[in-house]
């Protein structure tokens, strides 16, 4: 029941762009095409599982018993780089294709704020879902992790849906592009709005 | 010195980082609830900024090509955490408002499209100005977004309340607002500023 | 403009800049760890204060209630305890809601204050600024008045639209007193 909340949660309630604001660079950079939007999801949605797992060790078991929390803003975007470095040399050899489906979108995620900000999120906040507040174990905070680069995913497919409407139609001239998005992003974040307080 | 002058007055309006090239758009649209929230967001990017800037011009000759971008991230993430010490010690009440959005100025692409596109090929000095005239576009944004957000969300501007009570639109305060908001400001500058 | 990227210069280059970086930190980290740690204390000490009658000294202790541990500071004045500053977190709106609250030897309620939040901005945040529903818990006397909102029968008013908050906070508050109860059951064995 317990993860069941946490989905709910990270995907509808605290959906990672339209309530959290982040990895919104990417989220207007892809988003012009479906296709590249739902590689772009998968992608992002490896790598903040991965990541979230492996710097969620380093806080525990490195960090936290040498007292070393200050350091973890460098520590944690340091393993992000890396990781994603060697995501993209072993899925290169491992599977091709794959990586031509994922591959050309990696570079990009090293500075995806998603990823850090969810890396940090989970070492740092008192979550409820329903239970005491409390802080997350691991599998927890893999779920959350996953979750939320679901609801990642959600949001840039819907949106990549409603652009590609929207290209096709006569908008004014100040309004082209970026600005545009914008406020079709505050449409349906306001959509999004009506789940808020269904998970505590 | 007018070279200088001109590279900041150049980061306000030209290369302003947030209307015309579009980077930083996380905290920009997740720290502006208020005036004063987004004017400490754009001077705490600022500080960042300048001193990764001018550390970076300095170190740039001797790192190698291939490493260039982990030396990078280290160095912006130094300062960042120094930051985030240094606010902790003296703003903690700003510190915890901010809340996540300090740390991940790291990832902020301005900082480091800035060391990547300015700062590995200029001096100290230039480094520096060019630091300070985009981090001066990004807190002048910040502030403006802020401004109107508190005026519809709150009704009042800088914390000063001037519609007697505390019954703004409260969806400029959420998060639709704020990408609404961004959405025709961005829409305003291209009217009045973007020449083509 | 760069140097060779060889494998001697990209190691030593990597390793120089770490090494000065965490050098940096660590002495930043040195002289900056006791203002960090004035600057907690003072917001705890701040917090302890407002939700008090004045007092000479406290002390940091923590009891069972209701199956909970709750975490207070005991305020002692000339040799008498003054009140009690119970930590009571509840499940808010958004998420986990910490209080601070003020309770008399007697089971009053002295004051209440907000320690963080993560309620729906200008809706249920306003806990920790409408006026009038903070200054409704001074004084609060659960013995005469009854803790909960109006909606379901109780005597706190309600924040406009922000039923759920207003009832997490009483609940924080009526956790606070029944763990000051206890304690002052504990003392009179």
């Amino acid at each position: 029941m317990e993860y069941f909340l946490i989905i709910i949660s990270a995907i509808f309630v605290n959906n990672i762009v339209l309530a959290q604001f982040l990895g919104i660079c990417p989220y207007l950079g892809v988003s012009n095409k479906l296709s590249t939007a739902s590689g772009m999801s998968m992608a992002v949605c490896f790598v903040i599982t991965l990541a979230t797992l492996v710097t969620y060790l380093i806080n525990q078991y490195l960090l936290v018993p040498f007292q070393l929390e200050f350091l973890q803003t460098i520590a944690f975007i340091l393993v992000i780089a890396a990781l994603v470095q060697m995501v993209e040399i072993v899925l290169k050899k491992v599977s091709p294709s794959l990586y031509q489906a994922l591959g050309i979108f990696l570079p990009l995620i090293t500075t995806n704020c998603a990823v850090l900000g969810v890396a940090i999120t989970v070492v740092t906040k008192e979550f409820t879902f329903g239970l005491p507040s409390h802080m997350l174990n691991l599998g927890e905070a893999l779920v959350y992790a996953f979750a939320t680069s679901l609801g990642y995913g959600l949001a840039m497919v819907i949106f990549a849906g409603i652009r590609e409407h929207l290209a096709m139609n006569d908008v004014p001239k100040a309004f082209k592009g970026v600005p545009i998005a914008l406020v079709s992003v505050g449409i349906l974040a306001l959509a999004f709005m009506g789940f808020s307080g269904m998970v505590k | 010195m007018s070279k200088n002058l001109k590279l900041i007055t150049e980061g306000l309006v030209k290369n302003n980082p947030t209307f015309v090239l579009l980077l930083g758009m996380c905290p920009t649209l997740a720290t502006t609830t208020s005036a004063i929230n987004g004017l400490s967001m754009g001077l705490a990017t600022l500080f960042v900024l300048v001193l990764s800037n001018m550390a970076i011009s300095l170190i740039a000759p001797v790192v190698p090509d291939k490493v260039h971008i982990p030396v990078y991230i280290v160095v912006i993430a130094t300062f960042v955490t120094l930051l985030q010490l240094l606010m902790q010690a003296y703003t903690p009440g700003m510190y915890e408002t901010l809340g996540l959005f300090i740390p991940l100025i790291v990832v902020n692409c301005i900082v480091l499209g800035r060391a990547e596109a300015f700062a590995n090929k200029h001096g100290v000095l230039e480094s520096a100005c060019d630091g300070l005239g985009v981090g001066l576009g990004f807190t002048c944004s910040l502030t403006v977004l802020g401004l109107v957000r508190e005026i519809l969300g709150s009704g009042s501007a800088f914390g000063f309340n001037f519609i007697g009570g505390n019954d703004g639109m409260l969806a400029f305060v959420m998060a639709p607002g704020a990408f609404l908001c961004l959405g025709y400001l961005m829409v305003l500058f291209n009217k009045f500023f973007k020449k083509d | 403009m760069a140097a060779v990227s060889n494998l001697k210069n990209m190691v030593t280059v990597l390793g120089l800049t770490c090494l000065l970086c965490s050098a940096v930190l660590g002495g930043a980290y040195a002289l900056t760890k006791d203002p960090i740690d004035a600057a907690a204390k003072a917001k705890t000490d701040k917090a302890v204060g407002a939700v008090l009658p004045a007092f000479d000294e406290t002390s940091y202790e923590s009891v069972e209630a209701d199956g909970k541990s709750y975490n207070y500071y005991k305020a002692v004045k000339g040799g008498e305890t003054v009140g009690y500053a119970v930590e009571s977190t509840v499940v808010g709106f958004g998420g986990p809601l910490s209080l601070m609250v003020g309770v008399t030897p007697a089971g009053v309620v002295y004051n209440t204050s907000v320690l963080s939040h993560s309620e729906t901005p200008g809706l249920g945040a306003k806990c920790n600024t409408d006026a009038k529903f903070m200054a409704q818990w001074e004084g609060f006397d659960p013995s005469a008045k009854i803790l909960s909102v109006k909606k379901d029968g109780g005597d706190v008013d309600a924040i406009t639209a922000s039923t759920i908050t207003s009832r997490a906070y009483t609940e924080a508050v009526k956790n606070a007193v029944n763990a000051v109860k206890k304690l002052e059951e504990k003392d009179h064995e």
